[in-house]
């Protein structure tokens, strides 16, 4: 059972991403499978970038075990008010400066999902937004 | 195709990872939407954007993405090849527009993903 723990900074797109590469070099080393290192790293960084897009700042729990990755992001920032909603593909709320950087497209909750074998998410508005998923590792 | 030959048929221009130039390409994707390049599950893939930032190349870290050229002379900050470099990335550098950059790739025989 291994622990790992990063924070992000909300707006800050300079950084986006830098947990998500660390998590893939511990992936690496680990010798987790590269189809499943890429479907864990692609749903943290498209929900890292989440945080620096829409909120003010949060906290990665990563819990790694023989059997899975289990991936939790805690922010404190406006919350999801309607997380059905949210997770349709294409819906987005984002300004012009997260889709100069690429996002924006409302593709990155659907992402996540088609990523992660659990996904959980949690919101309170005005307060912040929990995102817990985790992926299996091959046995 | 050899990343050469695709660097010659585009006139570029090499700004990281010149050691690369040997290696093989077979298929390519061409987008300015991060979010759309990090659902394409193919392997091996050149990617063909004219969005040059940081959030790139973090794409096509975790994208497992090692080949990007950069259309319309939108130009890889040192930032970017920086992080490239750290990730063995080749990073090119094209004049041409993506219309004009994609035909000519699909012409000489690389291949789309959908
Ligand atoms: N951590 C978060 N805090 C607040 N809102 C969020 C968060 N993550 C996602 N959202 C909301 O859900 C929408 C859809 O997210 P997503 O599918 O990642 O698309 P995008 O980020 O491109 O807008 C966002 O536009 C935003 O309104
Ligand atoms: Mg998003």
């Amino acid at each position: 059972m291994m622990h790992f723990e990063f924070h992000v900074e909300g707006g800050n797109f300079l950084k986006a991403g830098a947990a998500s590469s660390q998590l893939k070099k511990i992936l690496k080393q680990l010798n987790v499978d590269p189809k499943t290192i890429k479907r864990v790293v692609v749903a943290m960084y498209e929900a890292e970038v989440n945080i620096v897009a829409h909120a003010y700042k949060g906290d990665i729990y990563i819990d790694i075990d023989t059997k899975k990755i289990e991936i939790t992001l805690i922010d404190e920032g406006p919350g999801i008010p309607d997380i059905d909603l949210a997770m349709k593909q294409g819906f987005s709320t984002a300004s012009s400066v997260v889709r100069e950087m690429g996002f924006g497209a409302g593709m990155g909750l659907p992402n996540i999902k088609n990523n992660s074998d659990e996904l959980t998410i949690t919101s309170e508005v005005n307060k912040g937004t929990t995102v817990k998923f985790a992926t299996y590792l091959n046995q | 195709m050899k990343i050469k030959k695709v660097v010659e048929l585009l006139n570029a221009k090499v700004v990281s990872g010149h050691d690369h130039l040997e290696a093989e390409v077979e298929f390519c994707f061409a987008s300015d939407l991060m979010s759309d390049v990090l659902t394409v599950e193919t392997e091996n893939l050149l990617l063909l954007t004219g969005l040059a930032n940081l959030q790139t190349i973090r794409t096509s870290e975790m994208s497992d993405i090692s080949k990007i050229i950069f259309v319309r002379k939108k130009n890889a900050t040192e930032e970017m090849i920086r992080l490239a470099a750290e990730n063995e990335m080749i990073l090119i550098e094209c004049d041409y527009s993506m219309f004009k950059t994609s035909g000519i790739l699909f012409s000489a025989g690389l291949k789309p993903v959908y």
